[in-house]
């Protein structure tokens, strides 16, 4: 199962990304293999749909689960629409977040918010 | 000579200076493209008013014909489109009509549907017509019915046409002031008034148009946005104070211009200077 998380670096400790669509890394977490990788978010600089197209990378990605403080309604029909499951992170790194969801800790499911602009 | 008033931000007195200078023209056509919250309406009363719709075409996907190819989802700038179990999906509210993902499909899954996205009520004023713009609850962008609405201006044979638009610098105020021979910016005494006036004054730049600024509710001697014209040498045609009365007369839809002879005189005069200012270039 591959995991994904917003960041804001390339750092296990770095913060998680408060937003999803424009965060500026994605850190994916491959369970099977205990490999990690970083996706550099191409949506950031995007006028608009960022949600959509960063959802559109964790897809292509092959990406099961998105752990994320919130995301919005656009990206979270995506990735409902490929089955990938949205938890609540609830720590403020990503290492601690991964450990917390791994350790079956976080399980509370994301309520999308109204698109901005 | 068609002037456009705009302003960085909402509630600086835009609507107020362009109903304004509508009440003191001889003619005028007044152009509403503050489609979210067009209110030139309440002060210039329109009468006689007729509705049209404004419609859109947006891309309908037909799954079943599908082949996944990806073509569209790459090609779509504004990202309205997204890739899910080898399926184009489409997200009607991120899309800008472009008709691109039609062109490129090549298995034709892709057709056009119409929308509605608002409408267009023209009415009749004292000293001339009134079009307003009314974009529908819940769309995303005004975009086409300000096309609409300086389609419209265009069929008018007028001396003068005010443009009330949207606050702010995005697309929508780019559409409304692309016709326009002179931009009125309309800007507060603070600091905050002044980091919006200079939002505006770089897009008027950016357009090559030549501008002017009022500057509104002036309550103290240091005044940022002074000092941004200054700075820039931007003209100063017309400086309000900050009055309660002002804001009462405004308030219940009045016309300053209708209802004290001295803002019918100042009015006047800024209407004068524009022209001038325009008739130099």
């Amino acid at each position: 199962m591959k995991i994904a998380i917003p960041s804001e670096d390339r750092e296990l400790d770095s913060l998680v990304a408060d937003t999803f669509g424009r965060a500026d890394y994605f850190y994916v977490w491959q369970e099977e293999t205990a490999e990690g990788s970083w996706l550099d978010n191409s949506g950031i600089a995007m006028q608009g749909g960022a949600g959509i197209k960063a959802a559109q990378l964790l897809i292509d990605a092959g990406v099961e689960v998105l752990l994320a403080p919130q995301c919005g309604e656009n990206a979270a029909q995506v990735l409902n629409q490929a089955k990938i499951k949205l938890y609540q992170t609830q720590y403020a790194t990503v290492e601690e977040n991964l450990s917390a969801f791994l350790a079956g800790k976080l399980t509370m499911e994301i309520t999308p918010h109204a698109s901005r602009h | 000579m068609k002037i456009a008033v705009l302003s960085g931000k909402g509630g600086t007195g835009k609507t107020m200076v362009a109903v304004n200078l509508a009440a003191v023209a001889q003619e005028v056509v007044y152009l509403d493209c503050d489609v979210e919250e067009p209110n030139g309406r309440l002060f210039l009363e329109p009468e006689a008013t007729e509705e049209q719709t404004v419609k859109v075409t947006i891309p309908q996907i037909k799954a079943d014909l599908c082949i996944g190819c990806r073509k569209c989802v790459d090609f779509c700038r504004f990202n309205a489109l997204a890739l899910i179990e080898e399926k184009a999906v489409l997200f009607p509210d991120v899309c800008h009509p472009c008709g691109g993902c039609e062109l490129l499909c090549p298995v034709g899954a892709v057709s056009q549907q119409e929308k509605i996205v608002g409408y267009v009520e023209k009415g009749i004023i004292a000293n001339g017509k009134i079009y307003t713009g009314v974009l529908k609850l819940g769309e995303e962008s005004g975009v086409p019915i300000i096309r609409e609405l300086i389609a419209k201006s265009k069929q008018e044979e007028v001396k003068l046409t005010i443009i009330d638009c949207p606050p702010g610098s995005a697309c929508v105020v780019m559409e409304s002031i692309q016709d326009a021979d002179y931009c009125l910016l309309v800007a507060e005494a603070t600091t905050f008034g002044q980091h919006n006036l200079a939002m505006v004054y770089e897009l008027s730049k950016l357009f090559g148009k030549p501008c002017g600024v009022v500057l509104n509710k002036c309550f103290t001697e240091e005044n940022p946005s002074e000092e941004f014209c200054l700075e820039h040498n931007i003209p100063i045609l017309e400086r309000l104070t900050y009055d309660e009365e002002i804001g009462r007369i405004n308030g219940k839809g009045g016309i300053l211009a209708k209802e004290k002879a001295i803002y019918a005189q100042r009015f006047r005069q800024l209407l004068a200077r524009i022209e001038k200012e325009v008739s130099c270039l």
